[in-house]
């Protein structure tokens, strides 16, 4: 892998870039391998990134039925942040959020990450206790966190109308360390370290079936033919209710329409994340300048990657309402993506009941910040058979009544 | 130059002249024209510079496609960035500044990244930047954040309003040229409800301007009449500037009318957001011209060439004294002619094709211009301002044939349908080779519930290039909707136009065919985001092959004109590079909107006070004049104590507590969730809704109940009466009403729709109040009217009856532990009755008190708080409530669920009260934290506070809380960990802190 530095571009630059290499390689399925990945988003990608890396497997093909990062991990809206409530949620999303500080270093690809703050808004008194209860948990969970008081809010973000009629701000859960990275990059980085650890990955590549004999699984079958393996991992977010079913198990999943916009571009003018739930909207700049806001999902399930317009418009109307100033900027882009939602809002990380096969779902809203935090744990469940990440977010949590409830805390899982 | 023309201007007044501002700078212009066009006017070309190099940038194009010409239009209050100077109407005072520079438009810093550009291809910033980590966050970043962005981001709050509006019609035609005008004429002409929209100002569109001629008249004139008869008709409505902005699921469509943009400060709304509902929709969205790929096209003075024509015929304004030609199809020799005819000077005429011989190329040739074939522009010289090309052969390397001296090029590269809106959602495309262009495939439309398309095209849109074949698609998609909408077209022809024959279009994706890198590397793709074909190359080459990851690696079509003129161009070069067809290589989705739109529309009137609705109860207004202090719950706003002058809120919360446990208080519960559950099966359906037995309760009592939901969580309780034999009144908490309403509606209609019960959330019919403390009986008997002693309404009774003359329902519950009394009044007399209350409870020196001594009594009592005590985890188990789940019942909700294995086990965190051993207040939602960590490094948590408050009538803090194991643990010292990570100690106590035996309710 040719190493990308400011030195190397200037080199090139005098070759007229021609001398810029694949940053993946194109790759045609062999007949097997020891690890196969399904889905080349984010978890996907970071999954296979990390049995390489930690494990030393690297016999993993990934397997990718558009084009890599085309999936959730590129339509959303990169919020990090690592202020969750429960235990379990704390200590993979933290874990995460420390590997996107210095992924840019470790992928040798500018991802992007910037910590530049976020904060949730607390606007009612039941939220405000929600989020001091949350400060209180992660102070003793390893988390970085702050509830502050309006005045700091207004500082932190000076175009927030922070005494609106409505909801005016009576504080927020500030994570400092919190941020935003380029999602884009987070697939590509990861994507160039996975090829240049020998790994195969396969775009335009859908599985169609999964094959397993005396409950273990031994291939899939997919659109460049059939491939074997030892071990399958699932990691198809809002599909994976349907590859569950080609192996021949149900998941406690819904899949939903969840979306976003942005503005046109305009100079700096806010510099940290702001997320408002009770009015239901948040937002951030990009470095492009675009404001990039998120919205609600359907309340119907669905596979079409449009959203309603209704929800577009709430989404707005609680951010003209909380930043007045942006009620002149305009709407460039609007998109959808299908996010896959558990009962309980956390997402799962387990063992089947086909011995080899492992899902990595439910992420549903919220999950680009997990990336690499899921991918490290997810790994050491594949290669070792259990991890003290992914423990706690097995699917026989269902069964035995052992939720792992992130809405609690008066917050949603963005 | 360019300049105003003595002649011509069919759009403009010259008898109106407007005074505006550009960069400070006084201009002026007509009645008519837009900001573009009086820019051009006063020589303007220069209008602002490139989102990443900095480039200088001129008007390229002459409506929404325009990447270049953005500004800042007006200020302050009014200040809006990134408007586009070609769709923006000229009035008179306005004022525009031009974006992205610094110090000034002519001198810009950030030009030396126009220098450094060959360090900076696609994708540089992936490369680089790496190291030091924290450079990232503090040097590098804000500077690319400093330099990037465009407008000016506004700083107050909108000085505008903005509206919703809604129309519901049987076929919607979006796009008024003559194809949107004759489409909308087949389908009125059927009897079809149609709604005609236009995002000009004007009706038309091209073909006026290209001097079309249709029923022997010229296209303009035709357009007047069209407009006359349509406008006589009164199943339809002609609305102009409204743009289509973008098609959804099942017919509905948005509609963004710009009103009074161009009429700033008039008491109407600025823009209208149009929610549709159409049975069909045509598109006539006509086509967009495409740019050529050479080497400078994108400096001051290369446009498109529609775009002059409709200078010079709409507003009177040459962009230029001699324009040079360059086209691979016949409809730019028109620009030609008309520029000839405007006795402007064409010195030469480009054609990428080796041979043409129509009738527009001889007519160019007898105009006395010169027509030069097969060859190209290898390069378009100047820098703010096009001096000149340098002519090259278009299959050959670049190879300088000739400079020829010229100030403005006009450039066509073809036209593309508009496809937008017939992709938005889900319509597909297909590759026509004839015209290098995707054009809808009318066998893949759009499809609504029944599988039905919904979509038609019409005209240019649909890839029909000559205005014959435009009027006879437009008519037979009019009459297609209209029969798809359930009407009988007429039968009349549709129009005819003039023969317009022309030679044959050359797909030209690189201008020359062989191209160097030095050349390719300054031919522009995307122009406002600085995308060139070198660019799109090395995205190929990098293995971002799909069109999606080309598009995401440079930005190419991710601007502000959303790729309107460059995501073709970019894609065939993609292809080129790829060694693919066109086709094969694919879009990107088309998104909503068509051209951005504002977030004020969008918003709509919600602002402010009216941001959500605000329900108040009948006694709201009394509540605001005796100062209560205000708590949102949900979209209620409760009184949160009532402090005096000279008091704080703290202190008025301490001193209402106080007076209702010593004497009377009177609380306004009218939030409080009102269910009317009615029917033969009311009984059995709440049995199943509540842990507790509802069925068995007697008329005339009432009863305490909990609701779970199918995961056995505890989700609402309150207080049930029934009212007669198949009649129930459920109680549930203020926040809770609207949702226990749905759920029970939910349950009826999908599980149990054949029971027969009815449920009407009543909440608003009845103001409810509490009268609450030792003399709560004495101020009702003052009221009088009603037997309330305790023989004949005891503790969990009700009854109905006058109460001082008002019609009352009289609960005997308590919340607070004292005896109290809520009663139901309706809601128009819930205020007299508050009134009536407050005058005979001065005797007894009743007070109001707020949410917050409310919390704190219920607290004091040991009695649990929905939201506080529970929060979605909480079975009613852990709270101490085993004796409200009913033992009997085969069945409720989240029965199942409290059976599985980790649920129905007593080793979990259960509800205790809490006393800190100093008597101070335990901090909100402290978590008591064991010795040591768990596998994750995570301190050991095992247990928290729920409630936590200072007790006025104990004078001490009083906690509640979840602890492992608690109610096994009394007496036991805990710690309480703090968000700075110091500790509390509390001992494990029992919850009920107040009258433990429960006397005072009881009297
Ligand atoms: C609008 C929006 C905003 C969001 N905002 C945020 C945010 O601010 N912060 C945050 O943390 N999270 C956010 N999220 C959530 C986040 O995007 C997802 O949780 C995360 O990206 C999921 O990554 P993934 O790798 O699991 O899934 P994906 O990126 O969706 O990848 C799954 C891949 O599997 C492929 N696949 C599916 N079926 C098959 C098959 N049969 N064969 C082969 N391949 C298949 C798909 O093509 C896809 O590429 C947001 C999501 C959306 C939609």
């Amino acid at each position: 892998m040719k190493r990308y530095s400011a030195f190397a571009i200037a080199k090139e630059a005098l070759n007229n870039h021609q001398g810029w290499k694949r940053a993946w390689a194109k790759a045609q399925p062999k007949r097997k391998y020891d690890v196969i990945v399904v889905g080349a988003g984010g978890h996907g990608l970071a999954t296979a990134y990390y049995l390489g890396k930690n494990f030393g497997i690297r016999n993993v093909a990934i397997l990718e039925k558009g084009w890599l990062g085309g999936g959730n991990t590129g339509r959303n809206t990169t919020i990090i942040r690592s202020n969750y409530l429960q235990d379990p949620s704390a200590a993979i999303y933290e874990k995460a959020r420390s590997l996107y500080e210095t992924m840019s270093q470790d992928l040798n690809y500018n991802v992007m990450f910037s910590p530049r703050g976020v904060m949730m808004l607390a606007q009612t008194e039941h939220e405000v206790r929600g989020y001091k209860r949350t400060a209180a948990a992660n102070a003793f969970q390893g988390v970085e966190t702050e509830f502050i008081g309006p005045a700091r809010v207004k500082e932190l973000c000076p175009i927030m109308n922070i005494e609106g009629p409505r909801y005016p701000v009576l504080g927020a859960l500030w994570q400092p360390r919190g941020g935003t990275a380029r999602h884009d990059a987070v697939a590509w980085g990861y994507a160039r370290a996975c090829s240049a650890m020998g790994m195969d990955i396969i775009q335009k590549c859908e599985v169609t079936g999964v094959r397993s004999e005396g409950g273990r699984v031994v291939g899939v079958d997919t659109t460049k033919g059939a491939i074997d393996c030892d071990k399958l991992a699932m990691v198809v977010a809002g599909h994976c209710s349907h590859l569950a079913e080609m192996a021949g198990f149900r998941l406690p999943v819904e899949s939903v329409a969840l979306q976003a916009l942005v503005s046109e571009p305009i100079k700096p003018c806010m510099d940290v994340v702001v997320m408002a739930n009770t009015v239901h909207g948040y937002m951030s700049q990009s470095d492009k300048g675009e404001m990039v806001i998120g919205g609600g999902t359907d309340a119907f399930n669905n596979y079409t990657q449009r959203g309603s317009f209704h929800h577009i418009e709430e989404t707005v109307r609680a951010l003209v309402e909380t930043f007045p100033m942006i009620s002149r900027l305009k709407m460039l882009r609007q998109w959808g993506g299908i996010v896959d939602v558990t009962g309980d809002r956390s997402p799962i990380l387990s063992k089947t009941p086909i011995e080899g096969i492992f899902v990595n779902c439910g992420w549903g809203t919220g999950g680009f910040k997990a990336i690499p935090g899921s991918g490290w744990g997810m790994a050491e469940l594949i290669a070792k058979g259990h991890s003290p990440l992914t423990d706690e977010f097995g699917l026989n949590r269902f069964t035995e009544g052992r939720f792992i409830d992130e809405s609690v805390a008066a917050g949603v899982a963005h | 130059m360019s300049t105003r023309l003595a002649t011509q201007g069919r759009l403009i007044n010259r008898d109106k002249r407007l005074e505006f501002t550009f960069n400070g700078k006084r201009l002026q212009g007509y009645e008519g024209d837009t900001l573009a066009a009086a820019l051009l006017a006063n020589d303007q070309m220069l209008v602002g510079r490139s989102f990443k190099y900095h480039r200088p940038r001129g008007i390229l194009a002459s409506g929404s496609e325009e990447p270049n010409a953005l500004v800042n239009l007006g200020e302050g209050a009014r200040l809006e960035p990134n408007q586009r100077a070609t769709t923006t109407e000229l009035f008179h005072g306005l004022t525009a500044t031009s974006q992205n520079h610094f110090p000034s438009l002519e001198f810009d810093i950030g030009e030396i990244n126009n220098s450094l550009a060959r360090f900076l291809p696609a994708g540089f910033y992936y490369k680089t930047f790496i190291h030091p980590r924290f450079a990232w966050k503090h040097v590098f970043e804000p500077f690319i954040r400093q330099s990037a962005g465009l407008g000016k981001a506004p700083k107050e709050a909108d000085a505008d309003r903005y509206e919703h509006f809604y129309a519901f019609v049987d076929v919607l035609v979006i796009g008024g040229g003559v194809a949107g005008l004759q489409a909308a004429r087949a389908a009125g002409e059927a009897g079809a409800r149609v709604l005609l929209i236009e995002q000009e100002p004007h009706w038309g569109g091209r073909a006026p301007v290209d001097g079309a001629v249709i029923e022997g008249k010229p296209a303009e004139d035709w357009v007047k009449d069209t407009l006359q008869a349509l406008e006589a008709m009164e199943n339809v409505t002609l609305r102009n500037r409204m743009m289509g902005a973008g098609v959804y699921d099942h017919g509905y469509a948005l509609g963004y009318e710009r009103v009074a943009d161009h009429i700033p400060g008039s008491d109407l709304p600025r823009h209208r957001l149009w929610r549709i509902r159409a049975k069909q929709i045509v598109t006539a969205t006509g086509a967009i011209e495409r740019p050529l790929s050479f080497a400078g096209n994108d400096i001051p003075g290369v446009m498109l060439a529609t775009a002059v024509r409709d200078y010079v015929v709409n507003y009177g304004v040459s962009p230029g004294d001699r324009t040079v030609v360059v086209t691979n199809n016949d409809d730019a020799y028109r620009t030609a002619l008309c520029l000839k005819r405007a006795g402007l000077d064409v010195p030469m005429i480009v054609d990428v094709r080796p041979l043409v011989t129509s009738p527009l190329a001889t007519e160019a040739l007898q105009a006395g211009i010169r027509v030069e074939t097969g060859k190209g522009i290898a390069k378009v010289k100047g820098r703010k301002r096009v001096t000149g090309v340098a002519l090259c052969l278009q299959a050959g390397e670049g190879s300088v044939i000739e400079e020829v001296k010229c100030d403005a090029v006009a450039m066509s590269g073809g036209f593309s349908p508009v496809v937008h809106l017939w992709s938005h959602c889900g319509g597909k495309l297909i590759w026509d080779e004839a015209n290098a262009h995707f054009r809808p495939d009318p066998a893949r439309a759009p499809t609504g519930a029944q599988g039905e398309a919904f979509v038609v095209t019409a005209g240019m849109a649909s890839g029909a290039m000559t205005t014959g074949e435009v009027l006879a698609d437009a008519d037979a998609a009019g009459k297609a909707a209209a029969r798809a909408a359930g009407f009988t077209p007429r039968r009349f022809a549709a129009p005819k136009a003039a023969e317009e024959p022309s030679e044959p279009m050359a797909p030209v994706w690189m201008m020359p065919q062989g191209a160097s890198y030095d050349l390719r590397m300054k031919m522009w793709l995307d122009f406002q985001n600085d995308v060139k074909v070198s660019d799109v190359q090395l995205a190929a080459r990098e293995g971002y092959e799909s069109v999606e990851h080309t598009k995401r690696y440079t930005t190419l079509g991710m601007a502000t004109d959303q790729g309107k003129l460059s995501n073709i161009n970019g894609l065939a070069v993609l292809a080129d590079a790829l060694g693919e067809d066109i086709p094969q290589v694919g879009t990107t989705t088309f998104r909503p909107p068509y051209t951005p739109i504002s977030m004020g529309a969008i918003a709509g009137e919600a602002r402010g006070e009216i941001f959500q609705p605000l329900r108040r109860t009948p006694i709201h207004g009394w509540h605001e004049a005796h100062g209560a202090h205000w708590e949102p719950v949900g979209h209620w706003r409760r009184p949160y104590a009532y402090p005096k002058a000279g008091e704080t809120v703290e202190e008025a919360v301490h001193r209402e507590v106080l007076n209702t446990r010593r004497r009377v208080g009177l609380l306004d519960a009218s939030t409080l969730g009102k269910i009317v559950v009615k029917g033969p099966d009311a009984g059995r359906f709440l049995d199943m809704l509540y842990t507790n037995m509802m069925s068995t309760l007697k008329v005339g009592r009432c009863r305490y109940g909990l609701m779970c939901n199918e995961n056995g969580f505890l989700s609402d309780d309150g207080v049930v009466a029934r009212i007669d034999e198949d009649t129930w009144l459920c109680h549930t908490t203020s926040g809770g009403a609207d949702r226990i309403h749905q759920w029970m509606e939910e349950w009826l209609q999908t599980e149990w729709w054949d029971w027969k019960v009815y449920v009407a959330n009543l909440t608003e019919q009845y103001a409810q109040i509490a009268v609450v403390g030792p003399d709560a009986r004495h101020v009702l008997e003052r009221l009088g009217g009603m037997d309330v002693s305790k023989e004949t309404l005891p503790f969990m009774g009700w009854q109905e009856g006058k109460l001082g003359g008002f019609d009352a329902r009289v609960f005997r519950i308590s919340f607070s532990g004292e005896l109290s009394y809520e009663i139901a009044v309706p809601a128009s007399q819930g205020l007299a009755f508050w009134e009536a209350l407050m005058e005979v409870g001065e005797a007894y020196g009743m007070q109001p008190y707020g949410t917050e001594a409310l919390h704190i009594m219920r607290a004091e009592k040991g009695f649990i708080m929905i939201g506080d005590e529970t929060d979605g985890t909480v079975i009613p188990q852990d709270l101490g409530l085993h004796w409200a789940i009913s033992k009997k019942k085969e069945d409720y909700l989240g029965k199942r669920a409290q059976a599985r294995s980790f649920m129905d086990n007593p080793d979990r965190w259960q509800l205790v009260g809490l006393e800190t051993l100093d008597g101070s207040v335990l901090p909100d939602g402290c978590y008591a934290i064991g010795e040591g960590t768990n596998a994750n490094g995570q301190a050991e948590m095992f247990g928290r506070v729920t409630s936590t408050y200072y007790s006025p009538t104990l004078g001490r803090g009083i906690a509640m809380g979840l602890v492992h194991n608690g109610p096994q643990r009394m007496g036991e010292v805990i710690r309480f960990g703090t968000p700075d990570k110091s500790f509390v100690e509390a001992r494990i106590v029992d919850p009920v802190f107040y009258d433990k035996e429960g006397e005072k309710q009881n009297v």
